[in-house]
């Protein structure tokens, strides 16, 4: 089945922003982290677990009316670190977005170790983990200094 | 102002030059000089779990300085039990103070109160984190014993997995080019995030259950106390820890310049027998929390030292 196919599975949009290449079954906590659900007034078309040549099966999410910021792009990283982002206006793609996270990932997620002094949900500064690398993606607490463990941290986003 | 929060916060020179700092307060520290250094400056003691050493040692620094001391007394009857977070206790004490001393159970508590204060933040002890001002009194007893700390050969025994002072001892020790031997029970190994981190600065790190087949080769033994209650069962403690004690009769085939320290308190890893031998360390390592205090406050506090200070070194 080819990639033309698996676009097509859902309608082609007009203006919006495209996600493709998510892990398979990541595609509802993609949304989760940008932020759009139910009271979103945008419409949201999705295929889980399609074919893929380079993942072998992916999720794909298709965004109608909203152009998604560097900054909301960057938190898709800790789940989908591969993801390609296509901006569309006119049903064409008038941007290619790549993924960066850049040196420190801020009130996005909390840190993972349980001991850490952000765990008190009253602490008043911003989580901030430091990137190390990004391939593989490795992360560090500013605070606590613990290496992340990047399943449990998707669990502890803000 | 910048703190010490981990041992990466300070450079080898800078780590050489306080050790060169506390060593001229020693007549300070015996009480044999009076420099009041520091007068007119106050050191907030934020004690968030019991500690004799650490807080007594930085309020007699203080002290010996010409400095005050204010400190947060018991947790349990402070603001902390209603409720106040971290945050609001650093702002309060930042502005009561010149400098304040930490110590927290929760890991990255002493980062977290360095973004929230204006004053230096000295961390004495965060969790199964940092510890860097006993790491600076365990490099300058080291240093006093040996005259030197690159290439030495530390072993480091006990529990390796919960205690601090090992973990920056460890890394401080990597950046002198010291070899490490890690002499502790399967359970309470080094973490291996750590052994990889220490190896991927160039390390030469030998990790063994053999803590007397070590001896002879080390320079220095860096013993810690093995807790009960980190075992399933009492037998299963009794069976590991007796591995890792010290008696008088275990030290006839070490080097004749072998030092033996300890974070104290020890309960019975150091037998009393080793006490009167010319290896034991552990005492004059306590007092010198005292001078490596003393030096670091200076430092922080932006005051120098003078090259001479009277008395004898």
């Amino acid at each position: 089945m080819s990639q033309e196919y698996n676009m097509r599975r859902v309608t082609a949009i007009r203006n919006g922003t495209v996600i493709d290449h998510v892990p398979a079954g990541h595609a509802m906590r993609v949304l989760e982290m940008l932020g759009i659900d139910q009271t979103s007034s945008v419409p949201v078309s999705m295929v889980m677990n399609v074919p893929s040549k380079k993942m072998g099966t992916k999720d794909i999410i298709k965004v109608e009316d909203r152009e998604l910021n560097q900054d909301e792009l960057n938190r898709l990283a800790l789940v989908a670190p591969d993801a390609h982002v296509a901006i569309i206006r006119a049903y064409s793609v008038a941007e290619k977005m790549t993924i960066d996270l850049g040196e420190e990932v801020k009130n996005v997620v909390r840190c993972t170790f349980s001991n850490c002094i952000t765990t008190n949900p009253r602490e008043p500064l911003p989580h901030r983990l430091k990137v190390l690398s990004t391939e593989p993606l490795e992360l560090r607490c500013h605070y606590c200094g613990r290496p992340q463990d990047l399943e449990a941290l998707v669990r502890n986003l803000i | 102002m910048p703190g010490l929060i981990t041992m990466d916060d300070l450079t080898n020179d800078e780590i050489l030059q306080v050790l060169d700092d506390a060593e001229r307060l020693l007549p300070v520290a015996r009480g044999e000089v009076y420099l009041p250094l520091l007068q007119g400056k106050i050191l907030g003691n934020l004690f968030f779990e019991p500690s004799t050493r650490t807080r007594m040692s930085f309020e007699t620094a203080m002290k010996r300085l010409g400095g005050d001391v204010v400190n947060l007394g018991d947790v349990k009857t402070s603001s902390v039990v209603k409720g106040e977070t971290l945050f609001d206790t650093v702002q309060m004490v930042d502005g009561y103070t010149d400098i304040i001393a930490m110590r927290h159970p929760r890991q990255g508590a002493a980062q977290y109160a360095q973004d929230a204060a204006r004053v230096p933040i000295l961390n004495g002890g965060d969790g199964a984190g940092h510890h860097p001002t006993q790491t600076m009194l365990d490099l300058f007893t080291i240093r006093q014993a040996h005259g030197r700390l690159d290439g030495l050969n530390v072993v480091l025994a006990g529990d390796l997995r919960y205690g601090r002072t090992v973990h920056s001892l460890s890394h401080a020790l990597t950046r002198f080019g010291c070899t490490l031997t890690f002499a502790s029970p399967e359970l309470l190994k080094m973490p291996a995030e750590i052994v990889s981190d220490l190896k991927a600065h160039g390390a030469n790190v030998v990790e063994t259950d053999d803590l007397l087949g070590s001896l002879p080769v080390a320079d220095v033994v860096y013993m810690t106390r093995i807790q009960k209650e980190r075992f399933a069962d009492e037998d299963e403690y009794a069976k590991v820890a007796g591995a890792y004690k010290l008696h008088a009769s275990n030290l006839e085939d070490v080097k004749e310049g072998m030092i033996i320290m300890h974070p104290l308190p020890r309960v019975d890893e150091i037998h009393p027998s080793v006490d009167a031998t010319r290896h034991a360390r552990y005492f004059e390592q306590a007092f010198n929390g005292v001078v490596a205090r003393m030096a670091l406050l200076c430092r922080l506090l932006n005051v120098d030292v003078p090259a001479n200070v009277g008395g004898e070194a």
